[in-house]
């Protein structure tokens, strides 16, 4: 098979604050009864993390979990790992009302750090980044300029956003726009 | 500026997140209903200047649907609630009426 790449294979931009392509990550989408016991057996199999509560993200040693809506999860995982991950899940939910479907080469991942990550990621989106309002752990999907995207707050300060990777190369320059160094507004 | 509370991921949204939908609770007449009544299903909407039942989606979001019931004069929101039902829940009926005594809407009104 071909070598896979990300989106823009390790692209970096720095300005106001830190933007790089985070690389390939395994990503599985998962839909079903998120209080049914079986589901957060495999997801806690899958992941190592347990499933989080509402508009939140848990993350674990080697992967993590983040809640997209209420019967949706979205489970990160090793790239390596996602396609024999996705069928164990599969395996574990027989017979329930539940889906699993690897998505990894249909996203792309970014990580955005410094002092000025959340400046930049609010000019591009809706959302209060204040931060009372905008906690680590915290995950939000929203839109990112004009294309839907998703995010979190890791403890070191720095985010992580997902997107589809259609529009990856879209997201990440409009990023590093909005990272410009003389582009400071100084609201967060 | 529109924000509107989804009941399914606790998100307070502003109107770009959203997408609007519509006039809610419209009910289809099934077999056997006259020409009229399809009519009116299809074409027949509200445009009330004051209290008014909406569909909206969380599409960048969580993507579902669900109902807001507001003021389109004053756009005021009075609540959000479940898209799971035909009729407002009480509890919206409730607040609109404590803010706007006497309103009617379809065949909804304040019950006192």
């Amino acid at each position: 098979m071909s070598k896979a790449v990300s989106v823009l294979n390790g692209a970096q931009y720095t300005g106001l604050a830190k933007v790089e392509d985070a690389g390939l990550q395994g990503m599985i989408t998962l839909r079903g009864d998120l209080g049914s016991s079986a589901l957060k057996a495999a997801v806690k199999a899958a992941t190592g993390a347990e499933v989080p509560g509402q508009g939140s993200v848990n993350v674990a040693e080697n992967g993590a979990v983040a809640w997209m809506s209420t019967d949706e999860l979205l489970l990160l995982v090793p790239y390596e790992d996602a396609v024999a991950k996705t069928a164990e899940v599969a395996e574990a939910l027989k017979g329930e009302h539940a889906l699993a479907v690897n998505v990894s080469d249909a996203r792309a991942f970014f990580r955005l750090s410094g002092e000025g990550a959340r400046e930049v990621l609010g000019k591009v989106s809706p959302v209060d980044f204040d931060e009372a309002a905008f906690k680590a752990g915290q995950f939000r999907r929203s839109r990112l300029a004009q294309v839907a995207g998703a995010f979190w707050l890791n403890e070191d300060g720095s985010f992580y956003i997902v997107c589809f990777r259609s529009v990856g190369e879209y997201v990440f320059k409009l990023l590093s726009t909005a990272a410009h160094p003389q582009s400071k507004v100084g609201v967060y | 500026m529109l924000i509107l509370e989804c009941p399914y991921c606790g998100v307070k949204a502003e109107e770009t997140e959203l997408a609007a939908g519509g006039e809610a609770h419209l009910k289809r007449f099934g077999p056997g209903s006259s020409d009229d009544e399809f009519h009116d299903y299809l074409f027949m909407r509200e445009n009330p200047k004051g209290v008014h039942f909406e569909r909206w989606r969380h599409a960048n979001g969580c993507g579902k649907w669900f109902h807001a019931a507001r003021c389109t004069m004053t756009l005021e929101v009075f609540g959000t609630y479940t898209a799971q039902t035909s009729v407002p829940t009480q509890e919206i009926i409730d607040k609109i009426a404590a803010k706007r005594p006497g309103w009617t809407w379809r065949e909804f009104a304040d019950e006192k």
